[in-house]
């Protein structure tokens, strides 16, 4: 693992319930890109994420996060490692009995010794830069599907992470919405310098603002690299099919 | 990478009586929580403009910036100017971006309805809106039972009949267990002060008689209250959540009809089952209680059967119809009615048991009254 990779994935395998959805996979992903995880519904994007955030248990393999392995690590060492990127769920998993300021705090409050004030003002922060000011005191059964999105990824980023996961971040949005999400983690990784680790099937997305893609079918990657120049220059049947299928129904 | 655990501290010195903050190393959350007190106090504390120097500071995270808006919200506050010097382009860029203004400490305007007399209408409209839809949820369910009456064929028996088992065999061991138990600690505690007046064989009356009119009926629906009914309202609740109940809703079901009435006509069938079974089980506990207590069982069996009469299991066979009903159409209204998120589930299930439970006590003092006037 060089100095410039932030996740290193090695000869991964995994899978659940006895079934192996994916065998032997390994990649890397540099600092400060926008690193996208393709694939059909099914194909184990979101087994994957899962398997890095070491929420599944891996079958086989290692993955290194900031050069520490998340697969074989307890206790203080897990914690270390967990404290080093932040995620957002598919559907947000925002705490529903608590306003969107708790729910940015609470990592806050559990991991730091921040005063209240500090927390407070700290989370307000993290709501502004992803477009939620003023939005603190409502719960997330108060807002849109999108803006718990937001809120969120304001979550994950609590904690100053170098490294975000986003599990399908524009999947159930609007075409303005998934816009405006896209220009977030846009802003959010130029700005701030986070690495973005995101499971996705949206071309548009994937497109605008990805630097590099792996793609996933069979349980293996079937393509890695600029999702443009795999658009342009497909190097398989599979890799041609879902930019060609996406681009019409795009259009 | 931002998220590192800083290899050295940041150090903070004040300066000028606290005119000049110095900063150096790192701003992160747990250098920001260390410095926290005392930055904020110089800043209170000092005169004129403040001059937070950050030329040392060679990282500045989200917690860095919230000290940092503190620092000017409290020197504005204290009519001073703040002056920021020297942070590194790239975080001062970040800083720049931060509407400060939104993010003071000030408590967040509250989101009522705009005073008093706006609250009150609030809540009011609300409980008669609640009452209205309680009524209309009665009407609905007697509606539905009276029409499935007629037309039995519309009762989706499979899945009614998983209903009754959830409720009714499964809740056996509990319902025989508590039953069981009450008969034998009534016995204890009225077989020693009856003994002492040489009445003792009159404690198989006592038993038999509670267990039966009163204890039988009202043990059952609480245990019916706690078990069904709240696993009525957390069921309908969740499905509420979902937008199941809307999904049937478009499709042209009614929801009372579709799920309350199946579960209250199950509540209906079963509880005076489970309180013939809760009767019998508080009466063997208290006969056991007695051959404890060296009574021959031909005695007990033959002052049983003196003591017993029809229309003491009939009492409270009539309340167990009601209170069944009232258990499972209670667990169905709450879920029903249930608000949005996973919390208000949770606040169904917990209103269906206290609204059940509260409802059986007072149907119970209803049904003491009208039967002492009726003299059955």
């Amino acid at each position: 693992m060089s100095a410039d990779d932030i996740v290193e994935v090695r000869g991964l395998t995994a899978g659940y319930a006895g079934r192996t959805v994916l065998r032997d996979l390994s990649f890397r992903v540099r600092c400060g890109e926008i690193f996208m995880i393709l694939g059909g519904s099914g194909s184990g994007k979101s087994t994957l994420l899962k398997n890095m955030i070491g929420l599944y248990p891996a079958m086989a393999g290692e993955v290194l996060i900031g050069g520490e392995d998340i697969v074989g690590a307890r206790g203080a060492a897990r914690e270390r490692i967990l404290r080093k990127f932040g995620v957002m769920y598919q559907g947000g998993a925002l705490f529903g009995s608590m306003n969107l300021e708790s729910n940015v705090s609470l990592p806050l409050e559990e991991w730091t010794r921040l005063p209240s004030e500090a927390r407070l003002l700290l989370a307000r922060l993290k709501l502004q830069q992803v477009g939620l000011d003023g939005f603190g005191g409502y719960l997330p059964s108060e807002i849109s599907g999108g803006m718990q999105k937001r809120a969120a990824v304001a979550r994950a980023m609590a904690l100053d992470p170098g490294l975000l996961f986003l599990d399908e971040p524009s999947s159930g949005l609007d075409p303005v919405t998934s816009g405006e999400m896209d220009d977030l983690i846009r802003s959010l990784s130029r700005n701030l310098g986070i690495t973005f680790v995101i499971a996705s099937h949206e071309l548009s997305s994937i497109l605008a603002i990805a630097d590099r893609v792996i793609m996933l079918d069979g349980g293996g990657i079937v393509a890695d690299g600029d999702p443009r120049e795999l658009r342009e220059r497909p190097t398989n049947d599979y890799v041609r099919a879902f930019f060609r299928h996406g681009k019409e129904r795009a259009a | 990478m931002a998220g590192d655990r800083p290899a050295e501290t940041a150090t903070l010195r004040v300066e000028d009586g606290g005119s000049r903050l110095r900063f150096t190393g790192r701003l992160d959350d747990e250098t920001v929580a260390a410095c926290w007190g005392e930055a904020l106090g110089a800043a209170d504390r000092g005169r004129g403009a403040l001059l937070v120097d950050c030329a040392g500071v060679d990282y500045c995270g989200g917690a860095g910036f919230a000290l940092l808006a503190a620092l000017e919200e409290a020197a504005v506050g204290r009519g001073r100017a703040m002056e920021l010097r020297g942070l590194a382009p790239r975080f001062r860029e970040l800083y720049d971006t931060i509407d400060r203004a939104k993010l003071r400490l000030a408590p967040a305007p509250p989101r009522g309805h705009g005073g008093w007399v706006a609250e009150v209408g609030f809540v009011a409209t609300g409980r008669a809106a609640d009452w209205r839809a309680e009524t209309e949820f009665v009407g609905a369910t007697a509606a539905g039972l009276l029409s499935l009456a007629r037309h039995p064929r519309r009762l989706r028996v499979r899945e009614w009949w998983k209903i009754v088992e959830k409720a009714g065999s499964d809740a056996l061991p509990i319902v025989g267990l508590i039953s069981f138990l009450t008969g034998v600690i009534i016995a204890f505690q009225a077989a020693m002060p009856m003994r002492q007046f040489g009445v003792d064989i009159f404690v198989v009356n006592l038993v038999a008689l509670a267990m039966t009119r009163e204890l039988g009926p009202i043990m059952t629906a609480i245990v019916l209250a706690g078990r069904t009914g709240s696993a009525f309202a957390a069921e309908i609740g969740t499905m509420k959540v979902n937008e199941e109940v809307a999904a049937l809703t478009t499709m042209g079901l009614d929801p009372v009809r579709f799920l309350a009435v199946p579960r209250v006509l199950a509540g209906i069938v079963v509880t005076p089952l489970l309180t013939v079974y809760a009767m019998a089980a508080g009466i063997a506990g208290g006969l056991v209680v007695m051959m404890l207590i060296d009574f021959p069982l031909s005695t007990l069996m033959n002052q049983l059967s003196g003591a017993l009469k029809l229309q003491d299991i009939a009492a409270g066979l009539i309340k167990s119809f009601f209170f069944g009903a009232v258990v499972a159409g209670v667990g169905c209204l709450r879920g029903l009615r249930t608000g949005a998120g996973p919390a208000a589930v949770g606040d169904a299930t917990t209103r269906s048991v206290v609204t059940g439970i509260f409802l059986i006590v007072v149907l119970d003092a209803i049904f003491a009254v009208v039967y002492y006037n009726i003299d059955f």
